[in-house]
């Protein structure tokens, strides 16, 4: 209130910062699609074609081209959405990934909501009772956390859930063949489904979606863990905590409504981190359960060689990331309860 | 400032102290926590593994026979065998060098790299600074296990691009490190009496700077060496690298996997309990390494 233009000029200033990460991100982008073992060119006509051919296709890819006159070429194609077309499928690489980017969303959502709803109580416990039970219990999720390889605690649950419990549908997709998929409106099946009224899907949609969204949850659950706990521990050993404690304030008060606030920001710090790799685990879990996401679509294009859809992966998968960061800065700057106070 | 000098160019007489008293604290590190004794240990079994590997395995890794394949682990098969009748144990064994090699030499490539061009940035600032910061940034803007698919697929499916991939997404933790290690100790006293005693730039990096940047890199480079395991072996998992019938934990877990949904757990549940031993005895020894270099910040 008092300060809104400060915050103002603060985003706008972190949204300037964005700008050389996407001209970064485009310029390896760019690098990797002309890496491509052998001559792109030949590649792009295929095992079969005539030396005169690939002379043609060299000239309609403009590879005969300057490599400065090459990038300004792809980043005009960037700029009208054009990523080139899927070999495999013919397609155009952006329909694609837009075709596939709700399921990755729907999946690490979820991942992230379940991660959250462990890690900042766990975090939050450990701190407030050091060496109990709850303290030895974080540091060995922690520890685990970040050395059990996301695909294979995947395939342990889906052992465990489907095959010895029965309780998990098969590790297939995102719905079972029984249903069909419901309109779509956001995307996402469990909430589409809900919206629809239709509850059996819903629920059918929610079977599949749960030991995915675990696994990759249980990967992104360690880091935030570990930063909430350390950041609760330095928090409650400031003299504000010791004040409002003398004061006769209730010990869930003061966790809740003062330590945590503040302990909140270096947490949301470091998700810009936690993203980097759910990100990359994400690929890895929608592998092990055929989750139709850009992930697993992205490991079918690099079995096929399929260059353009790897390439167009990477890139969307970058700009996703860059705009994440972005987001978790401003959101830092809207809450953060010290700026504002400053001037 | 005599003291600074003292601590940080150790004479003769001073370094045996010093080596005497980083012998008594490692003694005292390995016995007051357990765990980290533990991982040194565990530390050995891989090493042994590693170069003893193919002696060490009782079958051959490749042999195949297919009137035993899919056992469930017996006597005579420790951890089973699998669709093609190989015994998984030997092919875990085996598998080992593979798997450590991948992640040693991309750390150790990115250690070498990284920490020379954050040294210089942090020595000497303005535009090497600057473009060595612009290039570890933009590295850093990428999902990291992304950008080693990107490279991978650009460069060629092969175990070589595996390690370059993986030592590019390493790079920026020794740059940014190096760097910061460098130049909070630009000026310092001791930098500034070896200059003044007709020390070159070059020299001082090298000797008087450097070697102040090791033991916190020393930490580092053992958690990445997990993590490096994990990307790697991640890599394979996709299908990236490492070729069948090549006996590596990632394929062999991707391999495995197939039979999760029938009840075949042992092809992939050995491979990636390897895995996992690995990446927690390097993130194990990385927490003991930090007790050791830096008790400050013990927790």
């Amino acid at each position: 209130m008092m300060n809104t233009s400060g915050r103002t000029r603060m985003i706008a200033y972190r949204l300037l910062q964005a700008i050389p990460a996407i001209i970064g991100i485009v310029i390896v982008s760019f690098i990797l699609t002309r890496a491509l073992p052998g001559d792109p060119a030949a590649y792009f006509a295929g095992p079969a074609a005539s030396s005169e051919s690939i002379e043609q296709i060299r000239r309609t890819m403009g590879l005969d081209q300057p490599l400065p006159v090459q990038f300004l070429a792809y980043v005009k194609d960037l700029v009208t959405g054009d990523l080139g077309h899927s070999i495999s499928t013919g397609q155009p690489v952006l329909t694609e990934l837009g075709a596939r980017l709700p399921a990755s969303l729907e999946l690490t959502g979820f991942a992230l909501l379940f991660s959250m709803a462990v890690a900042l109580p766990l975090g939050i416990l450990a701190a407030s009772r050091p060496n109990s039970w709850v303290d030895h219990l974080c540091r060995f999720v922690v520890t685990a956390g970040v050395s059990l390889p996301v695909f294979f605690t995947g395939l342990a649950l889906v052992y465990l859930f489907y095959y010895l419990l029965g309780w998990a549908p098969s590790p297939m997709g995102r719905i079972d063949i029984l249903y069909l998929s419901p309109p779509k409106i956001t995307g996402f099946y469990v909430i589409d489904s809900l919206l629809a009224g239709d509850l059996e899907t819903a629920r059918a949609a929610l079977a599949q979606l749960i030991l995915p969204a675990i696994t990759l949850g249980l990967f992104t659950l360690a880091p935030i863990a570990r930063m909430t706990r350390a950041a609760m521990i330095q928090i409650l050993e400031g003299e504000f905590v010791r004040t409002a404690r003398a004061a006769g304030l209730s010990r869930r008060s003061m966790l809740y409504t003062y330590a945590l606030r503040n302990a909140i920001l270096p947490v949301i710090t470091t998700l810009g981190m936690v993203f980097s790799f759910t990100l990359g685990a994400n690929v890895l879990v929608e592998k092990v359960f055929a989750w139709p996401g850009i992930g697993s679509w992205a490991v079918e294009a690099l079995v096929v060689s399929d260059y353009a859809a790897v390439q167009g992966f990477v890139l969307a998968m970058a700009l996703l990331f860059v705009t994440i960061n972005l987001v978790i800065d401003i959101l830092y700057t809207l809450i953060d309860p010290r700026l504002g106070m400053e001037s | 400032m005599r003291a600074t000098t003292a601590t940080q160019v150790p004479n003769t007489a001073a370094k045996t102290t010093a080596f005497g008293r980083f012998v008594r604290h490692l003694g005292y590190v390995m016995t007051e926590n357990p765990v980290t004794a533990l991982a040194f240990g565990l530390f050995l079994i891989f090493v042994i593994a590693a170069i003893f590997g193919p002696w060490l395995s009782p079958h051959d890794p490749l042999a195949t026979l297919s009137a035993r394949a899919l056992q469930p682990p017996s006597w005579d098969h420790w951890f089973g065998t699998d669709q093609l009748g190989r015994d998984v144990f030997s092919r875990v064994i085996v598998a080992t060098r593979l798997d450590l090699m991948i992640a040693v030499t991309a750390v150790a490539m990115a250690f070498v790299v990284g920490s020379a061009l954050g040294a210089i940035a942090g020595y000497f600032g303005g535009w090497w600074d600057r473009i060595t910061g612009r290039l570890v940034d933009t590295i850093m803007a990428f999902p990291l296990f992304v950008l080693a698919m990107g490279i991978v697929a650009a460069a060629g499916n092969t175990i070589d691009n595996i390690v370059y991939a993986t030592a590019i997404i390493n790079l920026p933790f020794y740059a940014r490190m190096a760097r910061a290690e460098v130049n909070i100790r630009r000026n310092s006293g001791f930098v500034q009496a070896a200059r003044l005693s007709g020390n070159g730039d070059w020299r001082i990096l090298a000797f008087q700077l450097f070697p102040n940047v090791l033991p916190p890199m020393m930490v580092q480079i053992s958690l990445n060496l997990g993590w490096a395991i994990l990307n790697a072996a991640g890599l394979s998992f996709i299908g990236l690298g490492v070729r069948p019938p090549t006996p590596e934990w990632g394929i062999m877990v991707a391999e495995g996997a197939n039979f999760i949904v029938s009840g075949e757990w042992w092809l992939a549940l050995f491979p990636g309990l390897a895995l996992m031993l690995a990446v927690f005895t390097f993130n194990l020894l990385g927490d003991g390494l930090r007790d050791l270099v830096d008790p400050l910040r013990r927790t």
